[in-house]
């Protein structure tokens, strides 16, 4: 009888969970469990709350309704790749996969099944070269320009001149945490600073050593690339031994609601970002009346306007912006993924098409080519507020150095190209 | 004196007070396979969970919120009182109990005689348990740790060691954690009364004949089940302290059940046995791969410490195989 029970409680959860063949799928790999939960199971729920909305507002996308089938990845590369073979035979439109270690390790696949990769904020930097990753987007922003956005503002506080300051880079020892270094490296040569290098191992539970070498060196400023538990401890040593908060930056990974003290411990502490804050939008009350007040949130409502769900809600957007794109593109209802990944490549966020999704000045506008999968790269910078504990955004979306920036991004994808035998397409 | 010396004293001291948070993490795993003879696996996520479970009570979180809201369609997170630090660390220590009861009752009963093998599966398979267990109960996001320990660099101790080096040095005095030294303090008392207790009490008595012999304890009437629920009761709280000390500095998170990661080095060099040897190995841990960060660290890239701490235990390991101050075991034929 028990065996009974839960073959048909197994058999029922299959039919519930298993996307309609007439679908738009859009795969969640998410991570709601291990190290990264608190900043994963936020993300998961913007992106989730979005496509309920689309479906409980507009009836779905184009008239068919979308699904968002969650694979749970636990921030696990292997796990990752796993949740994408699950899934992708399932009409998989477009790819997520929340971690650069993945992205890294999809690339090849989704080249070869002809499903896009979009890495907003995270991913292969180099990938923004359209004529060698045909299938990976990574607009708006990237490591790189995130890098650069930060100096710029560096520069900006000290009047553009920031020759001979020490910046600390504070990184995760990882894929992630070294993206940038190439960037500034060629930043300090162009701006004369001096780039120390400090690398704290995973998770960074233990910093003691870091922090007693950047009390020794008092960089100027300090540029974190951190990500979960090391960005709460690297905060709490910092405020320990006094650094001015209103010289750290982090990149958008290290400036969430997470990533802040109590009181007004990281009051002042800034970091870039490429989407806005808050929950000041028209959006929001849909989000309410359609989603969270008709039981259907993914999460508990808690983290609605909080940085990691508007990020994931602003991933959903450009997903959801290109099915459009694609269904009109191609005048069908039901897209391929090789239809959005054409869709993608011209894919155009204007002004008019954010506010639209009544998310007006959410992100930067921007369009994709072919040639251009990045965009251009603008970001803005966000502050913490500890009297009234939330962020602001204290600058507009502006362009990173893309002097600097194109031929790293250049010399980086040839070389990918020629080590795997790729001929750059035409355009 | 010259700055560097003063730096490299500096670095000393404060690989000492990482040394100790590392044995604190390291003790439990000694006590239970002190009187067990089992790798308890789980004495990470057990830190988590107590750490959990502390800020839980201590801001009147209801338990399982997330699952009753689901099943229930209510709106329930918090009682809406706050529970005085002391009072939660009590309810905390009675929870760690509940804890080790049920262990005893549903894992460790069953698996009396077992190898140790089977006995260390039973704790991997109890620490995923747990951390599932943790999140639904109390939710995955982060928590603040506040029991009222100071943080933060000591400014006294600064000031007044600021005009120890020579003219002209760029030296900012000496810095050391506040928080560090309430976990020395902690850990000096808590390593003091577990040896006070095991050499003087009958129950601490026990606790070493099952250590010794099990089939010797149990003859003289000795319960083996007690003595489990003892053992794993004082490494729930071991846990705790551990976890207070270590989310005070992270916040409670996932990652703090990462922590066993450092004390794995620790009972490698110490030995599994030996309780000094927990604060000894943590010591020499702590130093040596703060002192090695310190000098080679820039010169090959830094981020050492990981790898240097199991190194050392490993170079300790070519030489004395039990660790420090293991028990050397003798196989006779």
């Amino acid at each position: 009888m028990k065996i009974k029970q839960l073959a048909t409680v197994a058999l029922t959860t299959l039919a519930v969970s298993a996307p309609v063949a007439a679908d738009l799928v859009f795969p969640s790999l998410s991570y709601r469990t291990g190290p990264y939960a608190a900043g994963g199971a936020p993300l998961a729920d913007g992106y989730a709350d979005y496509f309920t909305l689309l479906n409980q507002r507009d009836g779905g996308i184009g008239g068919v309704m979308a699904s968002v089938p969650e694979c749970e990845t636990g921030y696990n590369t292997a796990k990752g790749v796993e949740c994408y073979e699950s899934t992708k035979g399932d009409g998989a439109l477009v790819y997520m996969p929340l971690s650069t270690g993945m992205t890294y390790q999809l690339i090849p696949k989704v080249t070869a099944d002809d499903i896009p990769l979009v890495t907003t904020g995270y991913g292969r930097t180099s990938a923004a070269n359209g004529r060698v990753f045909s299938h990976v987007f990574n607009f708006p922003a990237n490591y790189w320009t995130g890098a650069s956005r930060i100096i710029n503002s560096i520069m900006e506080e000290a009047g553009g001149d920031i020759s001979g300051k020490n910046i600390a880079l504070v990184y995760h020892n990882s894929g992630y945490g070294k993206e940038p270094i190439p960037t500034l490296k060629a930043l300090a040569e162009k701006h004369n600073f001096n780039l120390t290098l400090i690398p704290v191992d995973h998770p960074g539970q233990e910093q003691k050593s870091q922090w007693l070498q950047i009390r020794r060196e008092r960089p100027d400023n300090i540029i974190m690339y951190g990500w979960g538990v090391m960005n709460q401890v690297a905060l709490q040593e910092a405020a320990n031994i006094r650094y001015p908060m209103d010289q750290m930056y982090g990149i958008w990974w290290s400036v969430t609601e997470n990533d802040k003290l109590e009181g007004m411990g990281s009051h002042g502490y800034k970091g870039a970002t490429f989407h806005n804050v808050g929950s000041n939008y028209p959006i929001f009350s849909d989000i309410q009346k359609y989603v969270t007040d008709a039981g259907l949130a993914a999460g508990d409502g808690s983290n609605v306007g909080s940085v990691m769900y508007n990020r994931g809600l602003y991933a959903a957007m450009l997903a959801a912006e290109a099915a459009k794109t694609a269904q009109n593109m191609f005048g069908v209802k039901d897209v391929t993924s090789g239809q959005m990944r054409d869709a993608f490549e011209v894919l155009d966020m204007s002004a008019e098409v954010m506010a639209a999704a009544g998310m007006p000045n959410f992100g930067p506008a921007f369009q994709v080519s072919c040639a251009n999968h990045g965009g251009p790269g603008l970001a803005a910078i966000q502050q913490w507020d500890g009297n009234t504990q939330e962020w602001k955004l204290i600058g507009d979306f502006e362009a990173p150095d893309m002097e600097v920036i194109a031929p790293l991004i250049k010399a980086d994808s040839e070389a990918y190209a020629k080590e795997n035998n790729i001929t750059p397409r035409d355009c | 004196m010259s700055a560097d010396f003063l730096y490299t004293l500096e670095v000393i001291l404060n690989g000492l007070m990482a040394g100790v948070m590392y044995s604190l993490v390291a003790l439990g795993f000694v006590l239970i396979f002190k009187a067990s003879g089992i790798f308890n696996y789980a004495q990470g996520v057990m830190a988590l969970f107590a750490a959990m479970t502390l800020v839980g009570i201590q801001t009147g979180q209801i338990p399982f919120a997330h699952l009753i809201n689901a099943i229930f369609g209510t709106e329930m997170h918090h009682f809406g009182w706050q529970v005085p630090a002391f009072l939660a660390i009590i309810l905390t220590v009675g929870v760690m109990v509940l804890f080790a009861m049920i262990v005893e009752k549903y894992i460790l009963h069953h698996l009396v005689n077992q190898e140790p093998i089977i006995l260390f599966m039973a704790t991997i398979g109890l620490a995923y348990f747990m951390e599932g267990f943790g999140d639904i109960m109390w939710g995955s996001e982060i928590k603040t740790m506040d029991v009222g320990i100071p943080s933060g660099g000591s400014l006294w101790l600064e000031e007044y060691t600021l005009g120890w080096a020579a003219e002209g040095e760029r030296y900012w005095g000496m810095y050391i954690d506040k928080l560090d030294m309430v976990a020395t303090l902690v850990a000096v008392i808590l390593v003091v009364s577990l040896t006070l207790f095991s050499q003087y009490t009958k129950t601490g008595r026990a606790l070493r004949a099952v250590a010794d012999d099990h089939q010797a304890a149990l003859s003289v009437g000795i319960s083996l089940r007690a003595i489990w629920v003892i053992v794993w009761s004082i490494a729930g709280f071991v846990a705790l302290v551990a976890g207070i000390m270590w989310g005070a500095k992270s916040g409670v998170q996932f990652s703090l059940s990462l922590i066993a990661l450092k004390a794995l080095p620790v009972l490698m060099l110490g030995g599994f046995t030996s309780i000094p040897g927990a604060i000894i190995g943590g010591l020499i841990i702590g130093v040596g791969e703060k002192l090695f960060e310190f000098a080679i660290g820039p010169m090959i890239g830094g981020a050492t410490e990981n790898w240097f701490a199991y190194v050392l235990a490993l170079m300790f390991l070519v030489f004395r195989p039990q660790g420090l101050f293991g028990e050397k075991i003798i196989e006779r034929v």
